[in-house]
């Protein structure tokens, strides 16, 4: 890494709750509402000790439920707060009506997701089923490896959210457990280059007596439709936002981010596509498959929406065989939702076949010899045709 | 809310300057409106009271329906005292 850049930053052990509750606390954010119970993880815990402690000059505004933590986020923000929230699994479902309001209303808020299984059966571990669960609520969705990415897109997030072309809320998962339990190494800037960096929010919708106008109004037949039509350009426009940010934290950090992660995909036949902490046992597994002899690759979805068109045709393109995994099932579907915005990047030019895994739900484990084994499997299948449907890994019983 | 606004100009995440639901003439949502026998009334203002929207204007010893808000609830003809007010069908 570059001196400059080092300069700029210290090494820090903590989890990756805590790696988020630090950028947070970094932000400087004015306001947090959470519900504080189960589902919720220890990231708003720690946020609430940085405040009573005096380290972060916010409002930390406890509340009953999910649905009225983030209606509460949505009020702080409309008054102008820079504001943030948590949350996981059923929390995450809860909030279902609201997540639309946030998006609709045009706010910029961050939210941090510790991707976590749905009910029924009740499960408190990794999957992304919360994740992909909120994929049309209009929200900017990233997903962290590990600890240091979830930090370095967590202070992102506020720089994309309140951008004028932008102002969307963004959601940073990361995955439940594996990633928000764990404690590991990684590098944080210092307390002024974020400051810098982010400054104080000057963007976005913002209550003021002296000019009242009406917020959340009603909107029938004759202007609901170029209201929406409105918000999806704006989910556009971070497109070329998201390029611009990346680039100038990579200047100040030395970490330069892409949408889409790869792993010695230059020369790969067989790419193996996955999300979250899974991708670093991937790039373990192909390092394997490749002293074997195997032209293997790795990408992994550090960008979920705007989903990277123009970067997943170019990259995806080049591949004979792509096997996906998914942690999440889509019953009833082709197959899982990568899988499909993948297929609808190549159609119709597409030669390459692809195939469709869905492992790890409930937190099922996955090792290096699992993705072997989906490689060597899915490679197989996809020789002798048979990618017709969604197969399943490490079930008992398939 | 104009109908010639674009998705390009029309204001950020569904907010406006307020005052427009006076231009939002709610009146049209009626199907039976209620109509004041003067014969019968009273000016008890018992429906001026119970009117939620409120469509039932007051001028002095003068009462009447105010057609562009009314919605056609029929809360005024069920609580009249003298029976003075009818809903009567729309035409359409």
């Amino acid at each position: 890494m570059m001196t400059e850049a080092l300069a700029r930053q210290h090494r820090i052990a903590l989890t990756g709750n805590d790696a988020v509750a630090y950028a947070v606390k970094q932000a400087n954010v004015d306001v947090i509402s959470a519900y504080p119970i189960t589902p919720q993880t220890f990231v708003v815990e720690t946020l609430s000790r940085y405040v009573n402690d005096g380290e972060l000059n916010a409002k930390f505004i406890s509340v009953e439920s999910e649905h009225s933590a983030l209606s509460a986020v949505i009020g702080a923000s409309l008054a102008g707060a820079r504001a943030f929230t948590a949350t996981a699994s059923q929390g995450l479902a809860y909030m279902w009506e609201a997540l639309y309001a946030a998006s609709g209303l045009r706010l910029p808020i961050v939210m941090a997701l510790a991707a976590r299984a749905l009910s029924a059966p009740i499960n408190i571990h990794n999957d992304h089923s919360d994740f992909f669960g909120m994929r049309d609520a209009g929200w900017i969705m990233f997903n962290g490896e590990e600890a240091q990415e979830t930090y370095d897109l967590t202070i992102m997030a506020f720089k994309i959210a309140e951008d004028p072309r932008v102002l969307l809320p963004v959601v940073v998962s990361y995955d439940g457990f594996i990633v928000s339990h764990a404690i590991t190494n990684f590098y944080a800037l210092n307390d002024d280059v974020v400051r810098e960096f982010l400054g104080v929010r000057t963007t976005g919708p913002k209550i003021d007596p002296e000019n009242p106008r009406s917020y959340g109004v009603l909107a029938l037949q004759d202007s609901y439709f170029e209201f929406k039509r409105q918000q999806y350009e704006a989910m556009e426009n971070s497109r070329q936002v998201i390029k611009e940010v990346f680039q100038k934290y990579g200047e100040i950090s030395g970490r330069n981010y892409k949408p889409l992660k790869e792993y010695m995909t230059s020369d790969a036949e067989t790419c193996i596509v996955a999300m979250g902490s899974t991708v670093g046992t991937a790039r373990h597994a192909v390092k394997t498959l490749r002293e074997a002899g195997e032209k293997a690759g790795v990408v992994g979805i550090l960008q979920y929406r705007p989903w990277p068109v123009k970067e997943a045709e170019q990259l995806f393109s080049r591949f004979k065989r792509i096997i996906i995994m998914e942690k999440v099932v889509s019953p009833g579907a082709k197959a899982g939702p990568v899988y499909e915005d993948i297929a609808a990047t190549l159609y119709p030019n597409c030669n390459v076949k692809m195939i469709d895994f869905t492992y790890g739900l409930g937190g099922r484990d996955i090792s290096t010899q699992g993705i072997i084994e989906i490689y060597r499997k899915g490679k197989e299948l996809i020789d002798k045709g048979k990618t017709d449907r969604v197969h399943f890994h490490g079930v008992r019983g398939e | 809310m104009s109908t010639t606004v674009t998705w390009r100009e029309i204001d950020l995440g569904g907010s406006v300057a307020g005052g427009t639901s006076e231009k939002y003439k709610t009146g049209n949502w009626r199907v039976e409106k209620p109509v004041i026998d003067y014969e019968k009334c009273v000016r008890c203002l018992i429906c001026w009271l119970y009117c939620p929207e409120p469509a039932i204007i007051r001028n002095g010893n003068e009462v009447k329906i105010d057609y562009d808000y009314c919605k056609g609830c029929g809360i005024c003809a069920e609580e009249c005292p003298k029976k003075a007010i009818t809903m009567v069908p729309e035409e359409i």
